[in-house]
């Protein structure tokens, strides 16, 4: 798309035409990508605020040694939540959400090829996100004993032994997982039948290879996970065995499964936002992205890999020293296209006109800190020194930095860029530009003291700790509340844009944009191209 | 915050020892040879990708500043590299980085993942280590050793009802005790769920998995305590089982072998003879609060529904023993001594001498409101195991 010149055909008017249901029932029975995707991103938004809130009150509890709010079984319940929150109910539907919304728009499709496959994806995730949360909620009325307290990785045999809050999150994990395979097929579909003539796969945007990986990768893993997690269901209830040593199985089957997807899961959340940086630093630089076709197959060469590395999860587990080495290494070598990806995206803004818009900013404050977690991720993948790092806070920052700045900063970038096409109103750059500097400022004393608490030797995941962990723990704490506060003001703008406040944002307002959705009106049609365009 | 996180890195990378009083910026000082081969590991990757990371982004930063709109520069054209002089820069950095990941940090690694899991040659003794909720078993195979060890930190330090100890929840009743400069082959294993054995000064880290022995090995350098932690979540004690290990020189460590084996040799004998309900009472009270209260609670109300109360149990108001003397089914020896599958109770059989089976046992079956009256000896224990 960055070379080729875009024809509209025909006239693209406001043929909405009235023809669907007003009020709720509008949203129960829509079968429109952009009414679903802002359902998705509203969900989204809904529940990152779920998730942070219990975080906080975890933060809340290490800010100082000693149990101060809640027991230890609370807070085991609150940090597998938090994890389980953020990444199927939060970071998987903002990313499907810009799916559905920008998908069509840059291909130049009328709307997703399966529109009802469509509804029914998003209308899974109520119900599933109360399944994962109603435990909390049964337990003040004394029926059974809370939510999941295994962390989200669902470890057995803890796992076994746990209350009903295993069972709730099993269902919810299992109706999480059809509702991306769904939305992957879609994308898959749409991407492959329903872009406009002219736009062959190699000239389609990157925003959309990026999905297009993420999908295959869903649809790969996510039947693994839900095998698993079926797996463990049947341990608990119906006499299996298969992480059970007594009875022939292995507790550690249960983690080669559940990394087979959880590994690649960290892509899941990360391509879609790597398919997105180019268009933002393209436009803000005023230059065309650097290397179209390498970025495509670092995509590729990164899906590949992610499905063959899982077992860097658990090297204390114990393993024979060939499969120690060949995961080290193959860890390694990820870091090879994934510096492609950096090495596009420095030398798109390289020699450009650059200006500093709020998704500028975010998008340069993701590059920097998503580094981090990238050279961090690089000695960790080492399994004499992974020794040290492992199952403590050092490996807590790192995927903070991989999954809040590189996955949750990534999608605002992604907003802030977007925002004024979806609603046709541009948002207060002043808030936005508070918003950024207060996100990254409290993001990096949130978490840049916990890589010196996991150096130090204080475990993950432990309720109450020494003493000598207190000042960084207390900082940490701080960091977390300024950090939480500071997504109101992101809440704020985006709620402002929605409710038709603020200059109009005309159909491109971004000087440097190029790409279909910026031929359209801001807000678009309801149906966005019903003559499809001409690319050439 | 870029500039920020630069120097935090750097500092970590070249600031071995602690350079505040209250802060420790890297790993604690190692005392095994393994240990400081990760240290310095640790360092020298430190030191590379902070390298990387201050080149890379000098030239986004050089960039960011120069190349804006607002000092008016004109944005280039180019998509992608074009001609040998442009491939080559570009393909300069992964030839760097190819070098980086293989040889400048994989053949380190290498030799040190080699000499980690090399737990078998010239070892000088074995240690076995068994994670349970929320306590360590350790078991000298070769002496016929074998105790518990047990958080010791009071309640009321964690509950904030008393000031914290220097080494708060970093304490235990009976440490692990080794030799200074053997080589220890540490086995080990877990009753319940995983659990991970974790002493960082040792540079070592395994988890302890049910049904399964896994292995490491340490050679302690100095005489000294070192302390650690149960590393991976294994239920609500998770953050309230340490690790403590003291390495003595190996005349004071061969003397305390002695007089473990003397200890444990005279509580055994204490099987043989018949114990009074008194002296039951007062050693079961005793095992109650080391083993028991943390689950089921001091005044046995217990934590329902996973941790059932003892007060009025069900379980702990059965008959004793079968007429024959035999076990009851789920009854309350039954229950103790061999656990409920697939819940944190586990067999304390296990894990307790006759002694403290037939103290524990006695002790709840005549508190918390229980009043069954009846005792049970530890030589009746002995036969039913």
């Amino acid at each position: 798309m960055n070379t080729a010149t875009i024809t509209v055909n025909g006239h693209v008017g406001h043929h909405d035409g009235g023809h669907h249901p007003a009020g709720i029932l509008r949203w129960l029975t829509t079968t429109n990508h952009k009414d679903i995707g802002t359902m998705y991103l509203t969900f989204a938004l809904v529940m990152f605020f779920v998730g942070g809130i219990m975080i906080l009150a975890v933060r809340a509890e290490l800010f100082q040694p000693g149990l101060q709010l809640m027991k230890p079984e609370f807070f085991n319940q609150l940090i597998g939540i938090h994890g389980l929150v953020m990444i199927f109910a939060a970071l998987m539907p903002a990313a499907t959400g810009f799916a559905n919304w920008q998908i069509p728009l840059m291909i130049g499709a009328p709307d997703m090829a399966l529109p009802r496959l469509n509804n029914w994806g998003f209308w899974l995730l109520p119900p599933a996100a109360i399944l994962l949360t109603l435990p909390f909620t049964l337990a003040l009325f004394g029926i059974g004993d809370g939510a999941l307290a295994t962390g989200w990785t669902f470890y057995a045999p803890l796992s076994v032994q746990g209350g009903i809050g295993v069972d709730f999150a099993i269902f919810a994990v299992h109706i999480l997982g059809i509702s991306s395979i769904l939305g992957s097929i879609n994308i898959i579909v749409t991407i492959f039948n329903m872009r406009a003539p002219g736009m062959t796969m190699m000239k389609m945007p990157l925003f959309c290879w990026g999905w297009l990986i993420t999908a295959f990768l869903l649809i790969a893993t996510i039947p693994v996970l839900a095998g698993a997690v079926t797996m463990l269901l049947t341990d608990r209830h119906f006499g299996t065995h298969f992480f059970n040593a007594a009875g022939g199985g292995d507790p550690i089957l249960f983690q080669h499964l559940f990394w087979f997807f959880g590994h690649p899961e960290v892509y899941i959340l990360l391509l879609p936002v790597w398919g997105l940086m180019p268009h933002v630093l393209s436009t803000f630089s005023r230059k065309p992205a650097y290397g179209y076709k390498a970025q495509v197959y670092a995509f590729i060469a990164i899906g590949i890999l992610s499905v063959i590395v899982w077992a860097h999860h658990f090297f204390t587990a114990g393993m024979p020293v060939p499969a120690l080495l060949y995961f080290m290494y193959s860890t390694m070598s990820i870091s090879l296209p994934l510096a492609v990806l950096f090495f596009c995206w420095i030398a798109t803004m390289w020699r450009g006109a650059m200006s500093f818009e709020t998704p500028m900013l975010f998008a340069t404050g993701f590059i920097v800190l998503f580094g981090i977690a990238g050279l961090t991720g690089l000695v960790l993948a080492d399994v004499a020194a992974d020794a040290q790092y492992h199952h403590s806070y050092f490996v807590v920052a790192h995927f903070h930095y991989a999954l809040f700045a590189g996955g949750i900063m990534g999608v605002m970038t992604g907003v802030y860029y977007w925002l004024p096409k979806w609603t046709g109103r541009m948002y207060s750059e002043t808030l936005g530009k508070w918003h950024f500097w207060l996100t990254v400022v409290s993001f990096n004393l949130t978490f840049m003291p916990q890589f010196f608490l996991g150096l130090a030797g204080m475990p993950r995941r432990i309720p109450d700790y020494a003493l000598q962990f207190a000042e960084f723990n207390a900082l940490s704490s701080i960091g977390a509340f300024i950090l939480g506060l500071s997504q109101l003001l992101f809440v704020w703008n985006v709620v402002q844009c929605m409710r038709g406040q603020g200059a109009p944002a005309g159909n491109r307002p971004w000087e440097g944009a190029e790409g279909l959705e910026w031929e359209l009106p801001s807000p678009p049609p309801y149906h966005s191209w019903e003559v499809q365009p001409q690319v050439k | 915050m870029k500039r920020l996180a630069v120097p935090a890195l750097a500092l970590a990378a070249m600031q071995p020892a602690a350079v505040l009083a209250d802060y420790q910026w890297n790993f604690p000082k190692p005392v095994t040879p393994i240990a400081r081969d990760t240290l310095a590991i640790h360092n020298e990757f430190m030191l590379i990708i902070t390298t990387l990371f201050v080149v890379v982004f000098a030239i986004m930063i050089y960039s960011m500043v120069k190349h804006r709109k607002s000092v008016g520069h004109a944005p280039a054209k180019f998509s992608g590299p074009s001609g040998a002089l442009q491939w080559f820069w570009v393909l300069v950095p992964f030839g760097i980085l190819l070098f980086i990941d293989f040889v400048l940090m994989g053949i380190p690694a290498f030799h040190a993942v080699i000499d980690m899991e090399d737990t078998k040659t010239r070892a000088d003794m074995v240690v076995k280590v068994t994670g349970m909720q929320w306590k360590w078993q350790y078991e000298y195979p070769d002496d016929g050793i074998k105790f518990i060890s047990n958080l010791a930190t009071p309640p009321e330090q964690i509950e904030n009802r008393a000031a914290k100890g220097e080494n708060y929840l970093l304490e235990v009743d009976n440490p692990l005790v080794l030799p200074v400069g053997k080589k220890v082959r540490v086995l080990l294993t877990a009753t319940d769920v995983i659990h991970t054995w974790w002493v960082p000064q040792f540079g070592v880290k395994r988890d302890a998995i049910p049904g399964f022995i896994r292995e490491t090995w340490v050679r302690i350098e100095e005489p000294g305590t070192y302390r650690g932690q149960c590393a991976e979540l294994c239920g609500k004690g998770h953050g309230f089982m340490p690790v403590v290990v003291k390495a003595l020189p190996e005349a004071e460590y061969l003397a305390w072998r002695d007089a473990k084996k003397a200890e444990l040799a005279q509580s055994a004998a204490g099987a043989e003879r018949a114990w009074s309900k008194d002296e039951l009472m007062a050693k079961g009270k005793e095992v109650y609060a080391k083993q028991c209260s943390v689950c089921h609670q001091p005044e046995g109300q217990g934590l329902p529904p996973a941790f059932p109360a003892l007060a009025g149990s069900k379980v702990v108001n059965t008959p004793l023993l079968t007429p024959e003397g035999k076990l009851v089914p789920d009854g309350h020896v039954d229950r103790v001594m061999n656990g409920k599958a697939n819940t944190a109770m586990q067999a304390f059989k296990n894990t307790l001498s006759d002694v403290e089976l037939a103290a524990v046992i006695t002790f709840e079956r005549n508190s918390f409101g229980n009043r069954m009256g009846d005792m049970i000896q530890p030589a009746q224990i002995k036969s039913l195991r």
